[in-house]
């Protein structure tokens, strides 16, 4: 009976968030739940008559099973929320909150439907693309803290930490505008310019004149405002003494609009206008395209927006929250199950389990007692219990990694991009070929020297070279974000096709981070069932674990159950003995060590044990072996002891080094080190311990399970699930190399056709003007369908 | 050949209000969240029944 129930439960989905119900299944009328979190969002819901949210998408619930509880009280002191609102007033404030779990239509219907679920809401308005919440609300009839916990009593906590709320939302608004009034003022100029390319008569001579005249005004914005920043960029890299792509641009701009405007005011021309706007449209769109990434995703977070915005500390007798940056050397502070500890602190209670696992990379939870020193950073499981602070955040044992100074330089300075390298030949070619071509003009037509000179400067002008990279990159960067890699820009593409060895993270990346729970032994359902009853009486985290790990459920009571502090819990159910902890509690004559394993003994036989364990990502040993067959260095980089290093000596390849106990800074040295001995390092981890290695790293990649979480600084943020393609993902970068070298061949060919009109002399403004676009449009073609190509032949190939 | 002149000064004006119009939509922020609007307007505002509110829907 137990067994068909079972089977019933894996087949069950949850009728609020969609997932299969896998510990048990809660009804409520015909609705299937899988856990009470769920339940209860369906029954506000439903008490509100808000029930329409489950109508506008298929099961669009945010899953609460693994959620923990906050309070938010510290949400509800004025001067915390001082320092989030948005606007603050008697009657009327404002926030905007940054909600991770925003994911669909419903989300946005529900969170636009507040206020009637609390009337003190006056307005809520959510940014999808942001995942962001603006709610305005009356202070007097609903405080923050309140808001705060009625989101998450929803599903949809709020982000809350000091750096969010500072950060302004960048916004490429300018770029737009900019790019706006180029295309407008290049419609225009190109349709004014028609009227001559197809031969006005000479007794239209005055409405040549307005024609041009009015060209010359509708230029002017867009060389002083649109390619404004060409020339101030190309002013910079001059300052500095190198060559980029902005400089032959700049240079172009500048002859090209100085012509026109000599051919125009001297009445000999109609000048080159429509080429120059053309060019500055095409350009900005580029600049456009390469700007566009994910907004939502946030790829420079420090240890600021992982450690919570406040905690409660103790200020005569009583409990107040305060914020985490105010804390001294002395303060008494109270964390609760599953909050972090913002601080190194001393224990004050008499036990805690802690959960290093996001901040060593140790991947068990770790027992300390009372008088223990507890290093901030590292998350609490289980019953609330005191800390005395022993250290400032700034300078705990953790934080300190941010004040070394690889997060201090400005970044990516070491490496020189192959635009960059290109445009710099390109421009002493051009140089060269401009004086040479003037010189001998000087010598023959001397009357005609300035005219070519001008008209090489002009055709030189790369725009189909400066277009090419946005345009392969940004592509590239798409096709990764379709298969969950998400890149912080593309210039990362480019660095990534150069890397040759590889640097893993142990607890989070080769293994998953959370820990789950196997069992030893044999033990029947019925047999089960009791020990998820007598777990359930007790709080202990592995007892919680234990339960978790159990599915079938009994009605059973426990009889005379009690719990021996640091040993074991026992209890009596349908008349056995059941007792589970220690090896000596339950008098299990083996190894005495272990602090992970929880023993059972039933009627005083011992069955078995449960073993807290991590398991390996699917697909990492293909991964390591493709890797290894390139003839990529592999390492291992492990926060853990070296217990699990027989496992990782058998799924990593012999010449791969492994190395444990590595302590954060160990881990930025090793990757530095590397990099002195000539490597391009990637370094791909997921917790606060990777970030000096993320940082130094040619390349970190942040690993996720779930991106709306916190992940540290990184190039960009990988879906756990997409690690094993990770080779798939190198070789398509360097594939976009090649697709760039080929565009930069054909911009070459296009802009020789036109060098060679130029330097004889033959360059009208039409043929300006035809050139120009169909070297643009054609390099972008090119360069667009080739990576669509190339990814979906690489992906094909895979699958 | 005036009447061309002029009817090109007048297309230009236009097409600059359109421009200024463009722009200040921009700086108003409408462009910020392409895909919430698109939804939004799909939302029915339902009257409140309170009769209704105690069956469970399925």
């Amino acid at each position: 009976m137990e067994i068909a129930d079972q089977r019933i439960a894996a087949k069950v989905n949850c009728y609020h968030c969609g997932l299969p119900c896998e510990e048990k299944v809660i009804s409520l009328g015909d609705n299937s739940f899988c856990c009470t979190g769920c339940k209860t969002v369906y029954e506000i819901l439903n008490e509100n008559n808000l029930c329409e949210y489950y109508e506008l998408d298929q099961k669009p619930g945010v899953s609460l099973r693994h959620v923990h509880e906050e309070s938010y009280a510290y949400l509800d002191e004025p001067h915390v929320a001082k320092k989030i609102l948005a606007f603050a007033s008697d009657s009327f404030s404002r926030i905007q909150f940054s909600v991770p779990a925003i994911h669909c239509i419903s989300c946005i219907w529900l969170l636009e439907n507040l206020q009637r679920l609390n009337s003190g809401v006056i307005k809520s308005e959510v940014n999808f693309s942001r995942k962001q919440v603006t709610i305005d609300f009356s202070p007097a009839k609903v405080s923050l803290g309140a808001i705060a916990r009625l989101l998450a009593s929803l599903g949809y906590a709020p982000s809350v930490s000091l750096e969010r709320q500072t950060a302004a939302s960048p916004t490429n608004r300018g770029l737009i505008t900019k790019l706006a009034i180029a295309g407008f003022c290049f419609g225009n100029i190109m349709l004014l310019s028609f009227p001559e390319y197809l031969g006005l008569d000479e007794a239209d001579h005055q409405l040549k004149l307005v024609f041009s005249y009015l060209n010359l005004f509708l230029a002017l914005p867009v060389i002083l405002y649109s390619g404004q920043e060409y020339f101030s960029a190309a002013w910079r890299s001059y300052k500095q003494k190198l060559i980029n792509i902005d400089v032959p641009i700049a240079v172009g701009l500048a002859a090209l609009f100085l012509r026109s405007s000599y051919d125009i005011l001297s009445h000999t021309g109609p000048g080159y206008l429509d080429s120059l706007s053309g060019l500055v449209f095409f350009l900005l769109i580029g600049r456009w395209f390469q700007s566009k990434t994910y907004d939502s995703l946030a790829f420079d977070r420090d240890y600021k927006s992982y450690f919570p915005l406040a905690i409660n500390k103790k200020i005569n007798d009583e409990w107040k929250p305060v914020l985490v940056y105010d804390l001294q050397k002395g303060d008494v502070i109270r964390v609760r199950n599953m909050e972090i500890i913002p601080a190194d602190s001393y224990l004050n209670d008499a036990e805690a389990y802690i959960d290093y696992s996001f901040v060593t990379g140790e991947s068990k939870p770790v027992y300390a007692t009372e008088g223990d020193y507890i290093y901030g950073g590292g998350r609490l499981i289980g019953q609330p219990v005191e800390f005395i602070v022993e250290k400032k955040i700034s300078q705990s044992h953790l934080t300190s990694l941010w004040n070394n100074d690889v997060f201090h330089k400005k970044d990516e300075s070491h490496y020189k991009k192959i635009i960059d390298r290109t445009a710099q030949k390109f421009t002493w070619a051009v140089m060269g070929l401009s004086v040479i071509t003037a010189m001998y003009w000087w010598l023959v037509v001397p009357t005609q020297m300035w005219l070519v000179f001008t008209a090489v400067l002009m055709v030189a002008c790369p725009c189909a070279l400066a277009l090419a990279a946005p345009f392969t990159f940004g592509n590239m960067l798409r096709v990764f974000g379709r298969h969950g890699f998400y890149l912080k820009n593309a210039d990362v593409i480019e660095r990534l096709a150069a890397i040759d060895s590889v640097v893993f993270d142990k607890t989070g990346t080769v293994t998953y981070g959370a820990s789950e729970i196997k069992l030893t032994g044999h033990l029947t359902n019925t047999e089960l069932s009791w020990i998820k009853t007598l777990a359930d009486t007790s709080t202990h985290p592995l007892s919680r674990l234990v339960s978790k790990s159990i599915s079938s459920e009994s009605l059973e009571l426990v009889k005379s159950f009690s719990e021996v502090p640091s040993k074991g819990i026992q209890g009596i159910i349908a008349n056995h003995a059941i007792k589970l902890g220690s090896s000596s509690f339950v008098g299990f004559e083996g190894e005495q060590n272990t602090k992970s394993k929880v023993y059972v003994s039933i009627d005083g036989i011992v069955r078995g044990y449960f073993n807290i364990e991590t398991s390996i990502r699917s697909g990492m040993q293909t991964l390591l072996n493709k890797l290894s067959f390139k003839k990529i260095p592999i390492y291992l980089l492990s926060g853990d002891h070296s217990s699990e290093e027989e496992r990782m000596k058998s799924i990593f390849p012999l010449d791969a080094k492994l190395h444990f106990d590595q302590t954060p800074l160990d881990k930025l040295h090793f990757v530095s080190n590397l990099q002195q001995n000539g490597f391009r390092v990637m370094m791909v981890g997921d917790g606060l311990n990777d970030s000096g290695a993320l940082k130094q790293s040619d390349v970190g990649i942040a690993v996720t399970d779930d991106t709306g979480v916190f992940t540290p600084a990184s190039d960009g943020i990988l879906k756990g699930g997409q690690l094993q393609n990770l080779n798939q993902f190198i070789k398509l970068s360097k594939s976009a190399i090649t697709i760039l070298k080929i565009a930069f061949g054909v911009s070459f060919f296009y802009n020789t056709i036109a060098l060679g009109f130029a330097v004889s002399g033959h360059l009208s403004p039409l043929i300006a003007a035809i050139l120009m676009p169909i070297s643009s449009v054609s390099v972008v073609g090119f360069s667009t369908l080739a990576v669509n190509w190339v990814a979906r032949n690489q992906f094909k190939q895979k699958n | 050949m005036e009447i061309i002149t002029l009817l090109i000064f007048i297309s230009l004006t236009i097409a600059l209000v359109f421009l200024g119009a463009f722009i200040w939509n921009m700086k108003s922020g409408q462009y910020d969240d392409t895909y919430g609007p698109s939804v939004r307007m799909l939302f029915e505002d339902k009257k409140k029944n309170p009769t209704d509110t105690k069956t469970l829907k399925k």
